[in-house]
């Protein structure tokens, strides 16, 4: 009974340090006073004044297009290198994944250094491009570490039989193949989606000419105070993730058969870890 | 089938964009760009070994040090409590630890700013208990605070993870020879629950020795990281031969590190590449 206690006590300890700040956050975008830490009663003004604040729109139109794009193009850009590199052989399968694993392994700082050093000596202009080119470098791993599994989970001979029954190489590939590897396709592009959408510090040195994510918007902000605006933003953002996961999380308890890949979107939850080399 | 020619395509990418770079940014560290060619020489690193630039590197590894040991302390008990299977509301608990990583990390930590200024949030609820004021803003203490909050979900994964597929009936068994709790603990649960442990400390360390924002925001400017070092060379001195050495520098620790890691982890197939 005691001990039950205790756990109970400590879970919530635990949870409130980790909810502490979130709350703070969401309080503070009510806030009638501008400066943080002072409150200045009830309003609603920020999350009106959000959608005309030219700044923070710009930002977040770039964070959200970059997102989709740099995802989109390392998943299919993955999805390919993947097919190649399971069917290397084996010497030159383990340089290729090893070099795969750099991004991953190195601090974040280095990976935004050295494509800034490589743009600069390639005389190419940060913005745009340098950005994309940036975030669809450090997805493509993460893309292929979610595939590969499931390509050696798979009968090695169902292609083979698909093309015994007359399927051309293309067909087999749409119809038999992706259908068994799609859940790793799923797993690796919503984990590039979520590292994109989340980068900072890549973004930081890899961007330029006016081109600015929320995050980079965000640290620009932090020594002088940031807006309540923000504070809006991240709060309208915050519980659309939360009414999404309530959601999926509805569907699965209700559908039993869901449950089983519920266990496997678990295992994705290391790879979600994974997002925490961004800081 | 043969399809090896579908990673070339990649391959030429990862040259590009992964090896060019490091290239590049080894050459720097090796060159003197005084006059009109390059030369070869060790000064960015012989500039490194100064006092000042030594103490960065130690500060940066004993605050991520004492923050990694933070956050096994306060993660694993945790983790075991999620795991053990008398909790039935684990899948949401688990969720409630992935969601927070959901919101803009910088603004996170920002909010911290807010609850510890001296008159910020915790001292004015310490006022009202009649409490003494903390005031640790722009310290260490905020420093390992910060990187504790932002990495405490990166250790509890892993080791929940571990934890929940260890099979009941081995702890069972342990209990039916006669071991206690805490011997159970001790000889069967924490030994199995290692790889766990090891991918957490690592997936805590490497981001906390290498930050350079939290250690900007809530160190106020005057706690310099090695982070924080890396990123004026090539943001406001532009040293870049400085830069690329000190990155070169991180990097070499981040290996040792992990080949000091990896001797600890089980070998488990799969990601045992490096």
């Amino acid at each position: 009974m005691v001990m039950r206690f205790l756990k109970k006590t400590y879970v919530f300890l635990i949870f409130a340090f980790l909810y502490a700040p979130i709350l703070v956050l969401i309080i503070f975008s009510f806030n009638e006073s501008k400066s943080r830490g002072n409150w200045g009663g009830f309003t609603l003004k920020w999350y009106m004044e959000l959608f005309k604040d030219k700044q923070i729109m710009s930002a977040l139109y770039y964070t959200l297009l970059i997102a989709v794009l740099s995802s989109v193009i390392a998943t299919v850009i993955g999805l390919i290198a993947s097919l190649g590199i399971f069917n290397l052989k084996k010497v030159p399968q383990t340089i290729v994944l090893n070099v795969n694993y750099i991004p991953i392994l190195n601090p974040d700082i280095v990976t935004g250094i050295s494509l800034m050093v490589l743009y600069i000596f390639m005389n190419m202009r940060l913005g745009f491009l340098t950005l994309l080119l940036s975030h669809i470098t450090f997805n493509i791993p993460y893309v292929i570490l979610s595939i590969l599994p499931k390509l050696k989970q798979m009968n090695k001979h169902l292609y083979e039989a698909a093309m015994d029954l007359g399927a051309t190489p293309i067909e087999a590939f749409f119809k038999v193949i992706l259908p068994e590897i799609m859940p790793g396709v799923i797993t690796g592009f919503l984990l590039a989606f979520t590292l994109s959408l989340d980068d900072f510090v890549i973004s930081f040195f890899t961007t330029g000419s006016g081109v600015s994510n929320l995050s980079i918007v965000i640290y620009g902000m932090a020594r002088r105070g940031i807006s309540p605006k923000i504070n809006a933003l991240s709060t309208l953002m915050f519980v659309s993730v939360l009414m999404l996961l309530i959601i999926v999380n509805l569907r699965m308890t209700k559908d039993p058969e869901r449950r089983e890949k519920s266990e496997a979107s678990k295992e994705s939850g290391r790879y979600v870890a994974d997002t925490g080399h961004d800081i | 089938m043969k399809k090896q020619w579908l990673a070339t395509p990649y391959v030429i990418w990862m040259v590009i964009f992964i090896v060019v770079p490091m290239v590049l940014v080894l050459f720097f560290s090796l060159v003197d760009q005084t006059g009109e060619g390059y030369r070869l020489t060790a000064d960015n690193f012989r500039r490194f070994v100064d006092p000042i630039y030594i103490n960065v590197l130690l500060r940066s590894v004993v605050l991520a040090v004492i923050s990694t040991v933070i956050c096994l302390l306060a993660g694993y008990p945790l983790a075991m409590i999620l795991a053990s299977k008398e909790y039935s509301r684990k899948r949401i608990l688990y969720m409630l630890i992935v969601l927070p990583m959901w919101m803009n990390f910088l603004l996170r930590t920002y909010a911290w700013m807010t609850l510890l200024e001296r008159k910020g949030v915790i001292n004015s609820i310490l006022a009202l208990l009649n409490l003494p004021q903390v005031d640790i803003l722009y310290t260490n203490q905020a420093v390992i605070l910060g990187m504790v909050y932002n990495f405490l979900p990166f250790m509890i994964l892993p080791i929940y993870s571990v934890l929940s597929k260890i099979d009941p009936n081995i702890i069972e068994a342990a209990q039916d020879l006669g071991g206690n709790n805490f011997i159970v603990f001790k000889r069967v649960i924490f030994p199995l629950s290692l790889p766990g442990v090891v991918s957490g400390i690592t997936m805590v360390f490497m981001p906390a020795v290498t930050t350079f924002v939290i250690s900007k925001l809530l160190g106020g400017g005057q706690f310099i990281l090695i982070g924080n070092l890396i990123e004026q060379q090539f943001l406001s001195s532009n040293e870049w031969g400085f830069g690329s050495a000190l990155s070169v520098i991180m990097m070499l620790l981040i290996l040792l590190s992990m080949g000091v890691m990896s001797r600890y982890e089980q070998e488990d197939g799969g990601g045992a590449l490096w």
